[in-house]
């Protein structure tokens, strides 16, 4: 079978428009109050909000489960009927175009002051109306920033299309005054930990399915589920995807467009929250005061943000042979969906698509390049080995299909020398070398704080590597898997390849089921730099070009190292059973201990989030096991299996089982 | 003169039973007069019927020499009526053009006709035996195709392909026992042939098929054995075409009121063999409805039950390995069918709604009170101007003046968009008074969802067209058109999403598939259940510009079927599998189903001597 969106892969050249261009020139005034004519689908006009709220609460699939609960629960269906449109209110979006202006207004004064153009593929906004008109489009954008929360609402205001309704996390309405203007500007509210509330979960998903059938908006949401703190894409959540795709699965619409959006900044605001957050320091509570209070980042210079309106993907053409719509054939539409087997991997497969294509258009700025040769060189780099090396690493992701914006009308030489001005906050060049800067902070400080503070600007900066990784991503796997293979044949690469793509798919956006290309791609990629020579099934890296070998396996340096460290730690004696919390705080001090001691080297073994996803790969894998007890996860170790992929990971023992017969 | 004879033994429908070998002696007479001859012998239909089209050779659309499109003959309503707007329906619809004609092939050509594979011991015995039968290319051709498409599209350029070697006309059950005993002996492959109005490719002869085939024609059985007035049934030789069993049945005070849209032309027999379904069957029943009692004549021998018992409990009702097995297993000869006396009173309606979604709410309560007249249609937007495009012209200024204040109140009183709304048509049957309480409680809920009685004419009309549109489709040919129509049968709940699903799917494919001008996809509800609904879709394109036009109809009929399953919808509600749609039978009844139905036909057919290849 041809694999899942084989040709939408590919990356492709647009134009871009700034839009606050236009608004440095006309009133905001008058852009926030000119006259309003979206296509909607099939001439669909929004239903009121009421109407809407009560189709969701007087659908079949409602009052099945409202039944259902009240048998199991025992309390008298009224009353769980009541709880559900509580819910549904508390859920429920007002959009409301007054609002929408008033955004608008506020929006254009506040991005105005903040960046210094947004660029729009205009391309994609055409394709978006065209889409719009046809189907019931659904709006997939990454999250990288508090700020991209309306940004697309204030696009499609702009070019006069439908404002859609999104998807939002429970804490931004918890802010005050600030909920409200987000709920009438189209934000519905979800609540991050649904768990097993049966209920809540009906509501949700009936009132999500309201809306692609009626497809009067586009709904948008984050299929990564939730802000990435690393600027790393995310492995997607499931749960809101399936929501979308029923109505296609049903029948109830002819087809949903999936429309991926990458939106990226040349700096994002909340650089230094985001590596505390990755320390293990709480994030802030969204409070509207804690906003107020952020004004001072207002007075900031945050370059340029692009965002780039992928393809409409269809989800048709996604499932056809690969979806039997017949299934749902046997059982009133209405009812709850048991979700096949089958139908679970389209749909992850379908997600992990829409990341992917998030990825392949996001534009990548200078800084991004840079990063990596920072990172590399944990001491500093002289200006002009910066240079050499980032403008090869240019000509590398350009190779790669990656989408740059790289001035042209200037010396390469400034634009590199602007992109560290601009992010002077993260990087300073003092008599020709460039180094990362560390927080100031009182002194004298202990050891720790002293590793504490040089994390936080190493995992500031590998934020901004991190934007970029996916362009290396399958090339570095490929190159890291012949330095570590049994043989150089291409059999054992690919085994090993696959071996790393299984331990990293929490950390790395891989398709399932697709190594195979995964794997071409990698080899393509490399044999393209000239890295890489293919012979009788054997790989072999060329003298010239052994390079571009090392520096793409440093890439992924960190990552092993703190694979490595993680398991390392868990085969100590003290780790038998634990708890999430428990297991963080106990790594983040042995990390610490090993960074003072020498042992480990890289600072970015501290994110909590590289962390993290160890633990789901291993619990993935089957070598630590996870229970429930009183109310919390309880997770178990099992030493041999952890040793065994430690050691798979250094190279010291052959991975079993992959099979090469689909090469 | 000699034509004057031939045309008075074809109408007079005498039937004229002589031996073989005494027309043999005639035919040897003149060869060249042979084709005509066997017509005077036998009153074949096919004499009166196109053999490159549907129905009957007087009647055709044609666009006259003013660019007016005319409809010829006496048979019809419309016939010799001129239709001033369909010309522009016509061109707007299909972006055809009067300019561009692709005429059929004129006459048939004999030489093209393989010649027969006989089976001489066959033959011989047949000829002892005293069976009417027939190896003239005409008669063969005729017999060896329904009236899918591709089939008539096949015959409009001339092209041949497989066709029976021998068509025999049994005229008994008798007959027909020893037809089948015969060749079972000499293994030869036998097809029934009813009306000839199969849309399935039931009648395809089998390209693998090495054997002789054999055509049996049931036509010549086709006489009313008996009524019975105490039980009000009547037994029927299976032969007999449904408008003379309605009409000979009238003489005597009685219908079957199985009116399937092809009854003109299709038989008893074929009814059983496909599960038909006929318009009226809201108060009559569907064809297993109608049926008390049926023979069959296999190669295991006659299979029938013992008595005319209303219903048993005697295990699996074996009518139904017999209804539905499109003649696999053998040849019905006697039906006895359940009738009724003609009803005292007749009226049509229709009903305007503002869209689609209203006028099947509307049907959908219909059936809730179990209130649906004897037909009730709902035709969508595209079909109600298709009707309208039909309308004849018009006699008085005083009917044009009423059209236009009609048009008036429906599209600016009432608001209705012109581009949305939809007409359902109605007949209603009983006795005087019954029929209009039950208008009356039919148009009252037509009102809760926005409905308007719009009149008896635009009812009529909706029926005339389905007599009327397979005759349609041929004047398509003669410009480029080609389209068909099928059907499914869905439960309430999907009724909407799959005619907006299917009628989408088909403009897509048709897009994908390189046709140049937009499609005309669109549909109807035909009948109502208590459960759901059966849809029927029609399909036309203009195919100027396509190298394999026939190819890509398939393709787009074969994705519009897997949207039809996809959707909920049922393989066929009464046109049968044939081999048309054989590939889903797996699918439709699942691995078990088809294995049960295949070792019935094991058992009954070993020697797979009914070989037709249909449905397994």
């Amino acid at each position: 079978m041809e694999p899942l969106g084989k040709h939408m892969l590919r990356a492709e050249l647009e134009s871009f428009f700034d839009i606050l261009e236009e608004r440095r020139q006309s009133s905001d005034i008058s852009h926030a109050l000119r006259t309003f004519s979206a296509q909607p689908y099939h001439e669909a006009t929004p239903p009121s909000v009421k109407a809407l709220n009560r189709m969701v609460l007087e659908s079949q699939f409602l009052r099945y489960v409202i039944a259902e609960v009240a048998a199991e629960s025992g309390e008298p269906p009224e009353c769980v009927k009541e709880e559900a449109a509580g819910i549904l209110d508390k859920m429920a979006q007002n959009l409301q175009l007054s609002f929408i202006r008033l955004l608008g207004f506020s929006l254009s004064k506040i991005f105005k002051r903040l960046f210094r153009s947004i660029w729009v593929n205009e391309d994609g906004l055409a394709r978006l109306q065209q889409a719009i008109q046809e189907h019931p489009v659904i709006l997939m954008p990454n999250h990288r920033s508090y700020i991209d929360f309306l940004v697309l609402s204030y696009i499609m205001f702009t070019y006069d299309l439908s404002i859609p309704v999104i998807a939002a996390g429970i804490p931004l309405m918890g802010m005050s005054l600030i909920g409200e203007i987000f709920r009438r500007s189209g934000a519905f509210f979800i609540r991050r930990s649904i768990g097993s509330d049966k209920l809540y979960w009906a509501v949700l998903s009936e009132y999500v399915r309201t809306i692609v059938r009626t497809g009067f908006a586009p709904v948008e949401f984050y299929v990564e589920g939730l802000r990435s703190r690393t600027l790393k894409s995310l492995t997607p959540k499931l749960g809101l995807m399936q929501m979308v795709l029923e109505p296609f699965f049903k029948g109830e619409v002819y087809d949903v467009l999936l429309v991926p959006v990458s939106i990226s900044y040349d700096r994002v605001l909340e650089e230094t929250l985001l590596a505390h957050e990755l320390l293990g320091v709480p994030k802030p509570k969204e409070t509207t005061t804690g906003l107020l209070k952020a004004r001072k980042v207002l007075e900031d210079d945050y370059g340029c943000m692009h965002v780039c309106f992928g393809k409409p993907v269809s989800a048709r053409a996604l499932a056809q042979g690969r979806v039997n719509r017949g299934q749902f054939n046997l059982v009133p539409r209405g009812l709850p969906l048991n979700a096949s087997a089958e139908l679970q991997e389209f749909v992850n497969g379908v997600a992990h698509l829409l990341v992917r294509l998030q990825e392949k258009n996001m534009v990548l700025s200078p800084w991004s390049l840079m990063t990596f040769t920072l990172l590399q060189s944990p001491q500093g780099v002289d200006w002009d080995q910066l240079t050499h090396k980032t403008l090869w690493l240019r000509t590398l992701a350009l190779r790669f299909g990656a989408h740059l914006n790289w001035p042209a009308q200037l010396a390469d030489s400034e634009v590199m020398s602007d992109s560290l001005a601009l992010h002077h906050s993260i990087a300073c060049r003092e008599k020709g070398r460039v180094q990362l800067v560390e927080e100031v902070g009182p002194g004298p400080v202990t050891q720790e704080e002293a590793v504490f503070r040089k994390a936080s600007a190493v995992l500031m900066c590998a934020s901004y590597r991190n934007q970029a990784l996916h362009v290396f991503t399958r090339p570095a796997l490929v190159a890291l898997a012949m330095t570590t293979a049994a043989s150089p044949r291409k059999e054992d690469v690919f085994r090993r390849f696959c071996f790393l793509q299984e331990l990293f798919a929490n950390e790395l956006i891989f398709i399932p089921g697709h190594a195979v290309q995964d794997f071409e791609e990698g080899c393509d990629g490399l044999q393209q730099c000239g890295a890489l020579t293919i012979t009788d099934q054997t790989l072999r890296v060329t003298e010239e070009e052994q390079d571009a070998i090392i520096f793409l396996t440093a890439i992924l340096q960190p990552f092993i190292e703190t694979y490595e460290v993680v398991c390392r730690i868990l085969c100590e004696e003290r780790f038998q059973t634990f708890s999430e919390k428990s297991f963080l705080s106990s790594v983040r001090d042995a990390v610490i201990k090993l960074l003072i001691s020498g042992e480990v080297r890289s600072y970015e073994c501290l994110s909590s989030n590289t962390q993290k996803n160890v633990l789901w790969a291993l619990l993935r894998m089957g070598a630590v096991s996870k229970s429930r007890v009183a109310e919390q996860n309880e997770y178990r170790v099992s030493k041999a299996a952890v040793r065994r992929i430690w050691e798979t990971l250094g190279g010291r023992v052959t991975p079993q089982v992959m099979s090469y017969s689909r090469l | 003169m000699f034509l004057k004879i031939i045309h008075a033994c074809k109408t007079s429908k005498r039937k004229v039973q002589l031996s073989f070998c005494c027309m043999r002696s005639i035919l040897s007479l003149s060869l060249s007069l042979s084709l005509s001859l066997s017509y005077f012998f036998f009153p074949f239909r096919h004499d009166i019927m196109k053999w490159n089209g549907w129905g009957y050779s007087d009647s055709r659309f044609l666009f006259n020499k003013k660019g007016q499109a005319e409809f010829t003959g006496k048979r019809y309503r419309l016939s010799g009526l001129i239709l001033p707007s369909l010309k522009d329906w016509f061109e707007g619809t299909f972006g055809a053009n009067l300019q561009h004609k692709s005429p059929a092939t004129p006459a048939l050509n004999v030489s093209a006709v393989p010649p027969p594979n006989l089976n001489e011991s066959f033959v011989e015995e047949l000829k002892a035996a005293g069976v009417a039968l027939s190896q003239e290319p005409e008669d063969r051709v005729f017999r060896s195709h329904g009236h899918c498409l591709h089939e008539i599209f096949a015959l409009r350029e001339g092209r041949i392909s497989r066709v029976p070697d021998l068509v025999v006309w049994p005229s008994c059950h008798n007959d027909v026992v020893k037809i089948v005993e015969l060749a079972c002996k000499h293994n030869v492959c036998l097809i029934p042939y009813g009306g000839g109005t199969s849309v399935s490719s039931a009648l395809e002869c089998p390209p693998e098929e090495t054997r002789s085939i054999v055509s049996l024609d049931t036509s010549q059985m086709n006489r009313i054995l008996w009524i019975d007035e105490k039980n009000l049934t009547a037994h029927v030789e299976a032969g007999i075409i449904g408008q003379d069993l309605e009409r000979q049945l009238n003489e005597s005070g009685y219908c079957t009121g199985h009116e399937p849209d092809s009854m003109e032309f299709s038989s008893l027999g074929g009814w059983v063999a496909t599960r038909a379904s006929g318009m009226k069957k809201n108060i009559y029943g569907n064809i297993e409805d109608l049926v008390v009692h049926i023979k069959m004549v296999t190669p295991r021998g006659v299979i029938e039950k013992s008595c005319q018992g209303p219903r048993m409990s005697t295990g699996p009702d074996i009518h139904h390995f017999i209804m539905g097995s499109e003649g696999t297993l053998g040849v019905v000869t006697e039906v006895t069918m359940k009738i009724r006396p003609v009803p005292e009173y007749q009226k049509y309606g229709s009903i305007v709604f503002p869209n689609f979604q209203q006028g099947v709410a509307c049907l959908r309560e219909v059936a809730k009170q179990r209130c649906a007249p004897a037909s009730i249609r709902l035709m969508d937007n595209e079909q109600f101007q298709f009707g309208h495009a039909l309308k004849p012209q018009v006699s008085s200024i005083f009917t044009s003046f009423l059209d236009g204040l009609k048009k008036f109140y429906i599209t600016k009183f009432k608001g209705f968009d012109p581009h949305h709304l939809c007409v359902a048509t109605l007949l209603f049957e009983g006795d005087r008074e019954k029929v209009l309480q039950h208008e009356k409680q039919v148009y009252d809920i037509a009102a809760k969802f926005g409905g308007l009685a719009a009149g008896e004419d635009n009812g009529q009309r909706g029926y005339m067209l389905t007599f009327v549109i397979a005759y349609l489709r041929d004047l398509g040919m003669d410009y480029y058109v080609i389209g068909e129509s099928f059907e499914t049968s869905v439960p309430w709940d999907r009724v909407l999403d799959l005619c907006r699903n299917v009628k989408e799917r088909i403009v897509r494919e048709c897009k994908e598939r390189g046709v140049q001008f937009p499609p005309l996809s669109t549909c109807r509800v035909t009948q109502t259940y208590d459960a759901g609904a059966c849809v029927y879709f029609y399909f036309a394109f203009n195919y100027r510009g396509l190298s394999d036009p026939i190819h890509v109809y398939e393709n787009v009929e074969h994705a519009a079927r897997e949207e039809i399953l996809a959707n909920g919808g049922s393989l066929s509600h009464h046109h049968g599998v044939g081999k048309l749609r054989k590939e889903w039978m797996k699918e439709a009844v699942s691995t078990v189903g088809l294995g049960m139905l295949k070792s019935v036909k094991e058992y009954v057919d070993p020697s797979n001597i009914f070989g037709n290849r249909n449905l397994l």
